[in-house]
């Protein structure tokens, strides 16, 4: 049977879209002002804008508008005006002036940024407002003797764009993502390395000998040594802070030998200027210095909007409706003590583990444990922090503080203690080291040789220093930042957004492959529904809509979405009543009309049941007229991925912490039954990733979405989250995909091995000249000024090399 | 060949200003969002109407 054959029975309607959102107007159409609405949200913003003479928000890029979010209420925003709170929110006050930057996160078209840069029309105390876009944030300056800031909350949530308030905002550590100081670094370094190879080249190419030129040539000696000044203490600092502090720990990171070779380099260079023995080696030292830190831009570039290290702080919010002494206040919820009471309204999270109150709750665990349906709990339940309610405010009982909550006990796990990145393990690292020591070893020797058993002083100082000059690894590191550099922009054009370099290097050695179900390879909020039983009339439909619409039940939720075309009613239901787990009923003029579990709508014998599906049944008049089925629906592409996969040898397993209905569904896609685990708590979850690890030696790719998924995404070698809107929320993770892209998975992993041979031929690429600018350097006939030359040629050919053969091979894995 | 002293340090200065300029900006924050000003320039300011007129529907 295919789906919606019973449902859909009518051709679509064409219908106006919405004058402010531009959706189509599903139910009743709102008129006002000769336009048509599809809802009253959009028509309150509409009046909004037009009140402020802003309708030309419209005619900038159509109906681009956004619906007000439903969940908003009186009072809202109120805690934002407790001073220990807007401290920590504000970026800077004076008492007068104050300036925010907020996250909005429903930022998405130049209309946004024209209304949201045209705030200080709606109230004078606004005094400016900037839209960063790729970031979704907006900074606004205003007066905040005029305006609170919790007016200035209100104001811009009813025009649609609700700020993002998190914990994380209030307690978290802010990433600083944008540093302008690499951008001085750079410049200061190819200001100076350009202006030193000008002074330099009457050296290259032997000019000023005569006598009368040695003035010349000693005020060129002195500029160069003053520009690289800058270069050497300031621009270079960073490779030396980073040496130093491996040189503590014991180890030797990749910054080690270049921290070396810059100070040889420099440390020579004055010796020949002092002594005039020579023009000094700047032009190759900040030559070095400006193609290591460009290169090291590139593989450091964050995503704007894209953050990688979210705990379960930015998922809480801010503060949370109280109950004292009968009265309400919005408290912030670090704040919340053991026996304090909370009201938790609808699609709200409890930030607490609580004791309910009220009689009944429906707590929609998914965000914690990947089980779908919500689940109803009594009077007198502990419930843990994390939920959400659906349905009626509810009241709880704190039991203990936000901080010691059964969820964020997760967090305490070493896993999120220890750092993944291990410098010492990458591939560039690795080679590096012996690299550097072989070259250390060889420049010794040939120094020895010259100095001892030739005894020629001076050609064993040119021997020394050429073969450290020629021989300096950064061409080995150019060839690894400025692949990864590539790649990382490369894979963010197919939205697949890795960490660092470090992720796509571990995402080369996968070769075990675990995905989470819900959200994962199952699309969020979306069903296959079927409708079993007496056809409905379209009439029917139209009520089982209506009434479907007035529960926030994520099942009704569907079941409204899949009936789309059906035109709900604004007609009043009498009666209606909700009954948590069970299901909602109402009265369509005299009709009884039940939606519910088979259960509620007294179903007497339930029919044949197939436990991987939610059923809605339907009854009119105590009659039943049959059963919507929904199942949940998996990513279209997933056998075929999955099965690629297998294909390339990879170990698939299925991790999912709902139930064991899709079984039957998902076993054939994974072959071995045993590969599927469901029931999984995030901590089983965790440990099974584990021993992957340990026990079978394996490089485990975990894919999940939610936070249950957070504990195994940090244990494993790359964390995948999948997000179906890459700027909304996900945990931290090495890498991002968006949720239809991850059908090129399979590509994506080829990709970065492909990376890994790009570094692997670069770096033979870049000993070819070392071991031929070694060979002359040894034997002392190198002249300096070749070494010089050679330098910058093979760093250039390494990143001409990199970028070509990166785009090659993206171009062959992503065609496919 | 005094002319070069001087010609050289003149150079020296004008790349100096230019590396004032970039770092001027940087400092400024040119460099902190290179999509939304792109965006921006396209927008009108919209009909500036100093007082906004109040009119009821």
């Amino acid at each position: 049977m295919r789906p919606h054959e019973h449902i859909i029975e009518k051709p679509i309607l064409t219908r106006p879209p919405c004058y402010h959102c531009g959706e189509e107007c599903k139910d009743d159409i709102i008129h006002s002002d000769e336009h048509a609405f599809c809802c009253e949200g959009c028509s309150m913003v509409y009046d909004i804008l037009k009140e402020n003479d802003l309708c030309s928000y419209y005619s900038i890029d159509g109906p681009q508008g956004i619906s007000p979010d439903k969940s908003y209420f009186q009072g809202k925003f109120d805690y934002l005006d407790l001073p220990e709170v807007a401290s920590k929110l504000l970026e800077f006050t004076d008492g007068k002036l104050s300036s925010i930057n907020w996250l909005i996160p429903k930022i998405h078209c130049s209309s946004c940024i024209w209304l949201l840069e045209q705030l200080h029309r709606f109230n004078p105390a606004i005094r400016s407002s900037v839209v960063n876009f790729p970031e979704k944030k907006v900074r606004i300056t205003f007066d905040s003797q005029q305006i609170k800031l919790s007016e200035l909350a209100v104001l811009i949530t009813k025009i649609g764009y609700e700020p993002y308030l998190s914990l994380n905002d209030v307690e978290g550590t802010q990433s600083q993502k944008w540093n302008r100081t690499r951008l001085y670094k750079i410049g200061i370094a190819g200001f100076a390395f350009g202006n030193i190879m000008l002074l330099s080249f009457p050296e290259y190419f032997h000019l000023g000998e005569s006598s009368s030129d040695q003035n010349l040539r000693t005020l060129f000696s002195i500029i160069n040594f003053i520009l690289s000044l800058p270069v050497f203490f300031y621009c270079a600092a960073d490779f030396f802070k980073s040496a130093w502090s491996a040189l503590k720990g014991k180890y030797l990171n990749i910054d080690a030998p270049i921290a070396l070779a810059l100070l040889c380099v420099f440390l020579t260079s004055i010796y020949q200027i002092v002594s005039k023995t020579g023009p000094g080696y700047f032009d190759s030292l900040t030559g070095a210095v400006f193609f290591m830190l460009i290169g090291r831009y590139f593989q450091d570039k964050t995503y704007a909007g894209i953050s990688f290290d979210r705990d379960y702080k930015s998922y809480f919010p801010v503060a949370v409706t109280t109950i004292k002494d009968e009265k309400e206040t919005r408290v912030p919820i670090t704040e919340l003590k053991s026996g304090d009471k909370m009201l938790v309204r609808n699609q709200e999270l409890i930030p607490a583990d609580a004791v309910l109150l009220s009689s009944r709750a429906l707590i929609d665990y998914s965000f914690v444990s990947g089980e779908s349906e919500p689940v109803e709990r009594q009077k007198g339940d502990t419930i843990y922090a994390g939920g959400k309610q659906t349905g009626l405010s509810v009241e709880l009982e704190v039991l203990r503080q936000v901080s010691q909550s059964y969820l964020t006990q997760l967090w305490n796990n070493d896993t999120f203690t220890k750092e993944k990145e291990n410098q010492n393990q990458t591939l560039a690292a690795r080679i590096n080291r012996y690299f550097s020591s072989v070259i250390l070893i060889i420049a010794s020797l040939t120094f020895l040789f010259w100095f001892f058993i030739l005894n020629q002083h001076e050609t064993a100082f040119r021997a020394f220093t050429t073969s450290l000059l020629v021989a300096c690894p950064c061409a080995l590191l150019l060839s690894s930042t400025f692949t990864n550099g590539n790649l990382l922009s490369l894979f963010g054009k197919h939205r697949f957004y890795p960490k660092n370099a470090d992720a796509i290097e571990r995402l080369s050695h996968i070769d075990t492959i675990v995905f989470d179900k819900t959200g994962t390879i199952t699309q969020t909020n979306e069903a296959e529904i079927e409708f079993i039983g007496n056809k409905l009339s379209e009439d029917e439909l139209v009520i089982v809509k209506t009434l479907a619409r007035q529960s926030s039940h994520p099942l009704s939720r569907m079941l409204v979405k899949k009936l789309e075309n059906i035109i709900g009613s604004g007609r009043m239901l009498m009666h209606f009543e909700e009954t948590g787990g069970a299901g909602i009923k109402a009265f369509w003029g005299k009709t009884e009309v039940k939606l519910g579990s088979s259960k509620w709508v007294e179903n007497a014998n339930p029919s044949e049941k197939t436990s991987n599906a939610s059923y809605i049944y339907v009854s009119f008049d105590k009659k039943i007229r049959g059963y919507f089925t929904l199942k949940s629906k998996y990513r279209p592409e997933l056998a075929r991925t999955v099965d690629m996969l297998k294909k390339e040898g990879f170990h698939t397993y299925l991790l999912s912490g709902d139930k064991q209905t899709d079984r039957p569904i998902l076993s054939p896609i994974f072959g071995k039954d045993t590969n599927l685990l469901f029931e999984q708590s995030p901590e089983e979850k965790l440990r099974f990733i584990e021993n992957l690890q340990k026990n079978e030696g394996r490089n485990v790719l975990m894919i999940g979405d939610g936070l249950n998924d957070a504990g195994a995404l940090r244990q494993s070698d790359v964390g995948l989250a999948v997000s179906d809107d890459i700027n909304n929320f996900s945990p931290a993770c090495d890498a991002l995909v968006e949720g239809i892209q991850l059908e090129k998975l399979p590509a994506f992993i080829n990709l970065a091995k492909s990376g890994q041979s790009i570094i692997k031929i670069s770096f033979t690429i870049s000993l070819i000249y070392n071991v031929l600018g070694l060979s002359l350097a040894v034997t002392g006939k190198l002249s300096p000024v070749f070494a010089a030359i050679l330098m910058p040629v093979s760093s250039i050919t390494i990143v001409l090399f990199t970028t070509i053969a990166t785009n090659i091979s993206a171009q062959k894995w992503m065609k496919r | 060949m005094g002319a070069l002293y001087v010609l050289i340090l003149v150079s020296l200065f004008v790349a100096l200003g230019f590396l004032s300029t970039f770092i001027w900006s940087v400092w400024k924050g040119h460099f902190d969002d290179d999509c939304t000003p792109a965006m921006r320039i396209l927008l009108d300011d919209g009909i500036i109407t100093n007082k906004p007129v109040k009119k009821n529907s």
